[in-house]
């Protein structure tokens, strides 16, 4: 569904779904380069599940119109003001991953009232990004969407079954990077490269929070996660074994048990 | 940048992709799942299955674990976001065609085509109101301008069936991408190993696994592959991708995932209602043949290399039709587009007319008389005579055939015998054609 948020075109798939104000909302916010349908099988449980779905496209990525933004504190920004955009006025979950993960803890901790519960999937802090990563995206090369795609998967992942029959998961992150403008991978790089606030966000969380590690990760592996962990009061967290940095295609059944797990119980009293 | 991460290389990929050691019995060789379903967890894990919220299986017409393994490796080979595996090379055309066509949309393709795929656009899918304008492969500017308002799709072999004319794929591509489609190519005569068609600019390709992927002459079976490359919604020719399709509950399948549409709308839609699906048995059978694809090939184009010198000097031998010849009109596009080889099969018009053809054919002993390529076993066939036996005198001459046109599938044996056995029947034609 096609939003205007700051004059311009952003989307944000619904599970071909209304969006109903008077439903619990789930806001999926996806990683550097990549877009709403990195979240395509979770995010569509959820939108048959009685829920309100907004996975969305940051903008410059899939059907958002650009330029990227350039920082983690702008894009949670940009997130209030596209559940403004839907007329979500009550508290959403939001469910990140890595770029995504980052800007749900500076929303939840900008804006706790507008924050039911964060999910943070394949995160660390600081999420540093190596020099010539970084450079090879300035220039956007090849070698900077091999590094994404490589880096991207655990290590066994060329060699292992996909849970998706048929797809290729190398290919298809590929094929996305390769959709991009130049500069977007950049963008998103730079900004989790940049983002200085961790900590000092994570104490001021106040909702529940789900952490959800992939034990290959090669990207953000769990011990890189640990002290954002231990900063988010009342946070806990899950490791999916076999899982590299793209849970969602790679431990897809892991990924959304636990976040249907977190997402339906009980909030706490207080 | 230098250094960095690699991928695993061709040969790797060809023994490994798509498959881990089976959890549940450590077995290394790729399982036979044979079953036709798959019991669900619970009531809510099938209406999830049956929904596209979680992966997994649920009939073997749609998906089948031990498909699933060829489909991702032959996907990891082409460089492809997936696959799908079909019964026969023809049901993947078919599949790729009922995809993305309706009635009142048109193809442009290539002159230069298998029989088989000629008589389907040209006679069968006439019926249910598609047309196809064919153009000599090597003509630019006849796909230019050929593309109509309602040009869905343009079409070619990466070598032509049977004169091997060489695709320009990225001049052909680029063309097709001017016009808002994707090209399609059937990439079964050169395989991933000789060429990546994906990385030339082709957006969806096929291949007649039955040839030298399963490579042993044992098994019909075809796959089907999408680079991801396409934008569907920005062409906005292909409403059967991006709106709502309400054979499948409203699904936008290109909202769903941009790379994935075609792919979910040929697995979900295509394999569904036409259900010209593939077997585990022969999708296991096609594995074995993918496993050695890279030492067999070299084999296969190095033996042709061989006999095609030998051709070429023979006295019986009017002209050979093999595109690294310094004499084939693809020649500078062969050695840009396909540095590893030209493929095993290949076109030779015999001296002699119709009788030394039949004696030709008739005294080879090594060679089988059949209608196949891609064997492991040295294979011959009369065209005119039989997979191109239903086209028009104007058409065979267009795909450069005549009736002393025999067309060759070089195998593994010793490539000595090989020639022995051509002396001897080109010895037996002569003698015939006097």
């Amino acid at each position: 569904m096609d939003f205007r948020v700051d004059a311009k075109k952003a989307f944000a798939y619904t599970a071909s779904h209304p969006v109903d104000p008077e439903k619990p909302t789930v806001v999926f916010l996806h990683g550097a380069g990549l877009d709403h349908s990195w979240f395509g099988l979770q995010s569509r449980y959820f939108g048959y599940h009685g829920r309100n779905v907004l996975a969305v496209d940051f903008p410059g990525h899939g059907r958002s119109e650009g330029p990227p933004l350039a920082t983690i504190e702008t894009l949670a920004e940009w997130v209030l003001r596209l559940l403004d955009a839907a007329a979500i006025r009550g508290a959403a979950s939001l469910v990140g991953h890595s770029m995504g993960s980052l800007t749900a803890l500076e929303c939840a901790a900008r804006h706790p009232e507008r924050v039911e519960r964060i999910a943070l999937i394949g995160t660390a802090y600081p999420m540093k990004v190596s020099e010539g990563f970084l450079e090879a995206a300035r220039r956007n090369e090849q070698s900077a969407f091999d590094m994404e795609t490589i880096w991207g998967h655990a290590p066994r992942t060329p060699f292992g079954g996909n849970p998706n029959p048929g797809m290729w998961m190398y290919g298809d992150t590929l094929a996305r990077l390769a959709r991009l403008a130049p500069g977007v991978l950049y963008a998103g790089l730079k900004a989790c490269n940049d983002y200085a606030a961790g900590i000092e966000s994570a104490r001021k969380v106040r909702s529940p929070a789900l952490f959800l590690l992939g034990a290959r990760d090669q990207m953000t592996p769990p011990k890189a996660a640990a002290a954002l962990v231990q900063a988010v009061p009342g946070a806990r967290s899950v490791t999916l074994p076999a899982s590299g940095h793209s849970l969602m295609a790679e431990a897809p059944d892991g990924v959304l048990d636990a976040l249907a797990e977190f997402l339906t119980e009980p909030l706490p009293a207080n | 940048m230098k250094s960095g991460p690699k991928y695993p290389g061709f040969d790797t990929l060809a023994l490994h992709a798509g498959h881990s050691p089976d959890a549940a019995t450590g077995s290394r060789a790729v399982p036979i799942y044979q079953t036709t379903s798959y019991v669900f967890r619970d009531s809510a894990h099938a209406a999830s299955l049956f929904n596209m919220e979680r992966a997994g299986h649920v009939y073997s017409r749609i998906s089948n674990p031990t498909v699933a393994v060829l489909e991702e490796r032959i996907a990891a080979l082409e460089g492809g976001v997936g696959a799908i595996a079909t019964a026969s090379g023809q049901a993947a055309l078919h599949l790729a065609v009922a995809t993305l066509l309706d009635a009142g949309s048109h193809i442009v393709a290539s002159g230069s085509l298998y029989g088989g795929s000629h008589n389907l656009l040209a006679y069968t899918l006439k019926r249910f109101g598609i047309e196809t304008t064919f153009v000599r492969p090597g003509d630019l500017a006849a796909w230019k301008h050929s593309a109509r308002p309602d040009t869905r799709l343009f079409f070619g072999e990466t070598l032509g069936n049977p004169g091997l004319d060489v695709l320009d794929i990225p001049a052909v591509a680029a063309l097709a991408h001017e016009a808002g489609v994707p090209l399609l190519v059937d990439s079964t005569f050169t395989t991933p190993y000789l060429m990546k068609p994906f990385e030339l600019g082709a957006d969806l390709l096929y291949h007649s696994a039955t040839k030298f992927l399963g490579g042993h002459g044992t098994t019909i079976g075809g796959v089907l592959v999408d680079s991801g490359r396409f934008d569907w919604g920005a062409s906005g020719k292909f409403p059967q991708l991006s709106e709502p399709y309400a054979g499948f509950h409203g699904m936008d399948f290109e909202e769903e995932s941009g790379t994935r549409a075609f792919l979910l709308r040929a697995r979900r839609e295509g394999l569904r209602d036409f259900g010209a699906c593939m077997a585990p048995m022969t999708a296991f059978q096609i594995l074995q043949g993918v496993e050695t694809l890279h030492l067999r090939m070299p084999r296969h184009v190095e033996n042709t290399r061989r006999v095609v010198q030998f051709l070429a000097a023979h006295a019986m031998v009017q002209t050979v039709l093999y595109p690294e010849l310094p004499g084939h009109p693809d020649h500078e596009l062969c050695r840009r587009l396909l540095p590893r080889g030209a493929g095993a099969v290949f076109s030779f018009h015999l001296k002699g007319g119709r009788e030394a053809g039949r004696t030709f054919i008739e005294t080879l002993r090594v060679f089988s008389h059949l209608a196949n390529v891609g064997d492991a076993k040295s294979l011959v066939i009369h065209p005119a005579t039989t997979t191109h036996y239903r086209m028009s005198d104007e058409d065979l001459r267009k795909a450069g055939i005549t009736a002393g046109t025999v067309r060759l599938s070089i195998g593994l044996e010793d490539p000595q015998d090989l020639i022995d056995d051509l002396e001897r029947a080109l010895g037996a034609a002569r003698r015939a054609g006097k």
